[in-house]
């Protein structure tokens, strides 16, 4: 039963927001857009060799924005859609109605990374030979997953503040420098590090890599596994505490 | 003339004032100041690490950049959000002379793109050691005033159209987004295929931000007037396409009786 409203859930949230304009923005063209610039920016400085790592880091800047809009206002969506006390009222937990909407907020962003390595491919040459494809194949559902239980613990405390949106805003460009997407860590200042390491991006992003251009991805895609499960973990107690406190305030509804 | 005056300074200033009704100042900071403040970082690590160039290139470009979302996201709501909320048809009812409605709406963009790109260039002087020339800050005012004036006008542009198609917003994303790619703020103009540096140079902001790097270089205000000229020129072709545009679709609103249907 529970499987089933995941499955149909999952399914549904991902066809709406694949028919929504600003997830075509946000999955598709904002991360082809910045793949470009990299690609741009890698060649002018004579930085060879990196179109790969360049478009992989675009595509999974476009997997964090899609999870960060679309989880971030997730509950705000469902208030001003009305839903909301519909989802809260129905028998099955709220988590289980919520956790398949930011899991499909993060599988749309499949879109940027296909997009930005057919981009890649077709316009600059970039090469797909990928060191283990298997590895590939099982980081990025990985990577996936653990962004949509990111996703919720951010549908989850983003309540909190009225003015999702704009937080929203706020962190998209801080996550793609601090996880490392484009820039390496090393890049950075030391204190960055311990930031980077409790954010499964930054996981995802090095596992993806590990996999494409050489190297192991096992022990990154076990923490990417690994802090997806402690996300979860926060998530459903953040929720359940925001139902708890909505229902006796009588404030599910109130924007 | 008095009634024209009254209608650009109050009806603009009550149009900027009405964004406020979901715009909060928390709101305003986090999406006008900070996150164009992350943007900039972003863009000089990521120079930093491709080697292409300084970080003052990605300074420059980067915060008079940011005041084209002032430019662009508020123009274009200054005048599509009317036709959203309900109020398009009341406003077109009046005799108000149009150009002052236009015009009125788009001051208070420039002012604000100005707070947005000092507050980039003060943060980068205090986090990453950015020192213009000498004597130079007047010059590069009016270089940004200029630009951000130019964006406004594009921003108009898009508002414009905002009167007849049905998602705007969706185009202003996009044009913001490609701004980055092609007018010159992280990557130099020739190192761009031709035909996309020939799309940047007719957008607004790449002849500016140019003129801004000389300028703050040491360059003379003189030796970039041609730039600054070319940029304010630029954005009065897109001010009277706007304007244009503002009054055919107004007409053919009218006569189609279709100004708020979707």
């Amino acid at each position: 039963m529970t499987l089933r409203l995941f499955w149909i859930g999952w399914l549904f949230h991902l066809k709406n927001l694949t028919n929504s304009m600003f997830f075509v923005l946000v999955s598709v063209l904002q991360p082809v857009i910045f793949a470009s610039i990299a690609f741009f920016m890698f060649e002018s400085g004579n930085r060879t060799g990196t179109l790969l790592y360049a478009a992989l880091g675009a595509g999974l800047m476009g997997i964090w924005s899609a999870t960060l809009f679309g989880s971030g206002g997730a509950i705000q969506w469902q208030r001003w859609q009305g839903t909301l006390e519909i989802l809260v009222g129905a028998p099955p937990p709220f988590l289980a109605t919520l956790l398949p909407l930011t899991i499909a907020t993060a599988t749309i962003g499949i879109y940027s990374v296909v997009g930005t390595l057919a981009w890649g491919r077709l316009f600059f040459g970039t090469p797909l030979d990928f060191a283990h494809p298997l590895q590939v194949a099982i980081a990025i559902p990985a990577t996936v997953l653990s962004l949509g239980a990111l996703g919720l613990l951010l549908a989850s405390t983003f309540i909190l503040y009225r003015n999702a949106n704009a937080f929203a805003n706020l962190l998209e460009y801080p996550v793609w420098l601090a996880t490392g997407l484009l820039v390496p860590l090393t890049f950075l200042p030391s204190w960055v590090g311990p930031i980077a390491w409790v954010l499964s991006p930054t996981w995802g992003m090095t596992a993806i890599r590990e996999a494409a251009l050489g190297g192991s991805a096992w022990v990154e895609i076990g923490m990417c596994i690994g802090l997806g499960i402690v996300y979860l973990a926060l998530g459903s107690v953040a929720l359940r505490n925001f139902e708890r406190l909505a229902r006796s305030r009588a404030t599910l509804s109130l924007t | 003339m008095t009634a024209a005056l009254r209608v650009f300074v109050v009806g603009g200033a009550i149009s900027y004032r009405a964004l406020f009704n979901w715009i909060t100042p928390g709101m305003y900071v986090t999406t006008m100041l900070g996150s164009p403040l992350f943007q900039i970082l972003f863009f000089v690590y990521l120079g930093r690490y491709a080697g292409t160039q300084d970080d003052d290139f990605f300074v420059v470009g980067n915060a008079i950049q940011i005041a084209a979302m002032s430019g662009i996201y508020g123009m274009t709501m200054g005048i599509a959000n009317e036709r959203q909320y309900g109020t398009l048809q009341p406003l077109l009812a009046t005799p108000a002379n149009r150009l002052a409605i236009f015009a009125g709406r788009a001051l208070p963009f420039v002012a604000n793109g100005l707070v947005v790109s000092a507050f980039g260039f003060a943060m980068s002087w205090l986090i990453l050691d950015f020192r213009p020339a000498e004597g130079s800050v007047p010059s590069l005012v009016l270089a940004v005033t200029v630009t951000t004036g130019s964006c406004v006008a594009l921003g108009m542009l898009i508002g414009s159209l905002g009167l007849r198609a049905r998602d705007v917003f969706f185009g202003a994303n996009l044009v913001y987004f490609l701004m980055l790619l092609v007018c010159g703020v992280n990557i130099a103009n020739e190192d761009l295929p031709g035909w996309l540096g020939a799309i940047g140079r007719c957008l607004p902001l790449t002849h500016g931000i140019e003129a801004a790097r000389e300028l703050a270089d040491g360059a003379a205000l003189g030796d970039v007037a041609g730039l600054l000229w070319t940029e304010a020129l630029i954005g009065l072709g897109y001010a009277a396409a706007a304007y244009v545009l503002f009054r055919v679709f107004e007409a053919e609103g009218r006569r189609r009786a279709s100004l708020e249907t979707y």
